[in-house]
């Protein structure tokens, strides 16, 4: 077989199995031979997600998690996808915000807790807030880039065609930047999974993110809070996934080049 | 002979006037330099006609279509269509661009019934079919532009054009991104569908051999600032013979205005 060949469909299983299973084999000797009593081992931790199932706690910091990034990335999109196709339309108003913009973005969100628990008490709101935050200037970003790329042909084959300004939006700058603002909410949602962990530690008492910082303090059980870390990765990927899937809708395949 | 006698031919007087550009002057600023792109264009175009626009690369006939369709303003001079002056692109005369025109997130179909969104569905649906068929698009209805090969996707973006029943086509070198196979059946197809809908056409090409076989007139341009430099009416009948001695005549007589003998 020479290398230009499809690897098998054994062999995308197989490698990636392979190297999976060799950081746990080393993680697991690495905490026999330095004999930790603190660090858990693998087994310790797979004990630890069956304790956290059994007592039925799990599911629902799942769904609260999940749900505090629907309602924050939703919003983010609801308030975001608007604004930034309006401020790639007209750049004159994007010349007005920009600064306001450029200044805002890139502060982390983590910077906003203590602002976000004055304007909105310890609770969901200002976990929702700090996702929001942190979902709501990439999805603006990439929806301006969008637009100011829609190659000016279809600006005018739509033009030419008699449609009016809010017709244009919507059938031609929306539809032709729709690959780009799909990036950028796959990013955004990256970022609001990430988010979401962090101001569950501190704004609220359920979550994954509180799990973690739950497990470490009743109790310093540290099979739970990396049980938790390693949910929280094998839900990010799920999502960032089902997200991909996104690139296949056939009104915005033709943006991904790699696609065949 | 000078521009002014051009404007005297034949085939413009037979027909109604359909366009006509008066004293058309276009300045571009670059660089705070004022840089003259069209210098005193008068022009006829007759209802129906199929007229080329020839000229070097560069030379300003791109402007001079986009000033036609709306899209440019000339900073002084006037275009009228149907007696009336152009303020900005309009339904009835549809710009045609290489076939990078099409939009690649709407199928054949919805390409055709873009700007067919003021009719009713059934009058729509039988429009859309009526150019598919037209274009030899049949059984790509659902197809994707990205799937299409380019002469596809050009007959494609005519007939999107067609589609909304416009009076003139604006074509800025439609088949120049074609291979030259593909370039020459689409100008036969460019000729049937013309010769079924009586469209007025404007072809910008720099292709002499295109513009002799398209064309009732060849408005020769010369380099920038673009002038008219020669309207020369090519008298053959379609189907033209591209080797008979009236043919070879209005090309050399064309290849010798623009400046180049036609050896290489």
């Amino acid at each position: 077989m020479n290398s230009l060949a499809e690897p098998g469909k054994w062999e995308k299983i197989f490698w990636p199995l392979l190297v999976s299973a060799l950081l746990l084999a080393a993680w697991h000797y690495s905490v026999l031979w330095t004999a930790t009593k603190i660090f858990p081992s693998p087994v310790d931790v797979g004990k630890g997600i069956a304790e956290l199932l059994r007592e039925n706690v799990l599911w629902g910091d799942i769904a609260d998690s999940l749900r505090r990034v629907a309602i924050g990335f939703g919003a983010a999109c609801t308030l975001g996808i608007p604004l930034g196709l309006i401020l790639g339309w007209y750049p004159a108003a994007d010349q007005v915000v920009n600064p306001v913009m450029q200044i805002l973005r890139p502060i982390s969100p983590i910077a906003w807790i203590p602002v976000a628990i004055i304007f909105f008490g310890v609770g969901d709101n200002a976990a929702i807030f700090l996702i929001f935050l942190g979902a709501f200037f990439p999805i603006v970003v990439a929806c301006i880039d969008g637009v100011s790329n829609v190659p000016s042909m279809y600006r005018r084959a739509g033009r030419n065609f008699g449609l009016a300004p809010w017709q244009l939006l919507t059938r031609v700058l929306f539809p032709a930047s729709l690959p780009q603002i799909i990036v950028g909410l796959r990013i955004a949602l990256g970022i609001a999974w990430l988010v979401v962990v962090a101001a569950e530690m501190i704004a609220v008492d359920s979550g994954l993110g509180y799990l973690v910082i739950d497990s470490r303090n009743s109790g310093k059980r540290y099979d739970l809070v990396v049980a938790a870390m390693l949910l929280i990765g094998v839900i990010g990927l799920a999502l960032d996934l089902g997200f991909r899937r996104l690139e296949r809708i056939r009104s915005v395949r033709w943006g991904f080049r790699n696609e065949a | 002979m000078s521009s002014m006698e051009a404007l005297v031919t034949p085939s413009a007087l037979q027909t109604r006037t359909k366009l006509r550009a008066e004293h058309v002057n276009m300045v571009f600023q670059r660089d705070g330099q004022k840089m003259a792109v069209l210098e005193d264009i008068n022009l006829e175009v007759g209802d129906g006609e199929f007229l080329c626009l020839l000229g070097p690369s560069g030379c300003g006939k791109s402007t001079l279509l986009n000033t036609m369709a709306g899209f440019l303003s000339p900073t002084s001079g006037e275009i009228k269509v149907d007696g009336e002056v152009v303020r900005g692109p309009d339904p009835r005369r549809i710009f045609v661009f290489q076939e990078r025109g099409v939009f690649p997130w709407l199928t054949v179909e919805g390409n055709i019934g873009f700007g067919l969104f003021k009719l009713p569905r059934q009058e729509r649906e039988r429009r859309i079919a009526h150019y598919i068929k037209m274009v030899g698009l049949e059984g790509f209805e659902k197809t994707y532009p990205p799937e299409l090969s380019g002469g596809m996707k050009q007959r494609l973006e005519v007939a999107r054009a067609l589609a909304v029943n416009p009076d003139m086509l604006f074509l800025d070198e439609p088949f120049g991104a074609l291979d030259s196979i593909t370039r020459l059946i689409m100008r036969g197809e460019l000729l049937r569908i013309w010769e079924a809908e009586r469209k007025t056409i404007i072809f910008v090409t720099h292709d002499i051999d295109e513009a002799v076989q398209l064309a009732d007139r060849v408005v020769v341009m010369s380099a920038r600032p673009a002038k008219i430099q020669q309207i020369v009416t090519i008298d053959i009948p379609h189907p033209r013979d591209i080797s008979s001695p009236r043919y070879l005549e209005l090309r050399d007589g064309i290849f010798k205005q623009i400046g180049l003998a036609h050896k290489v």
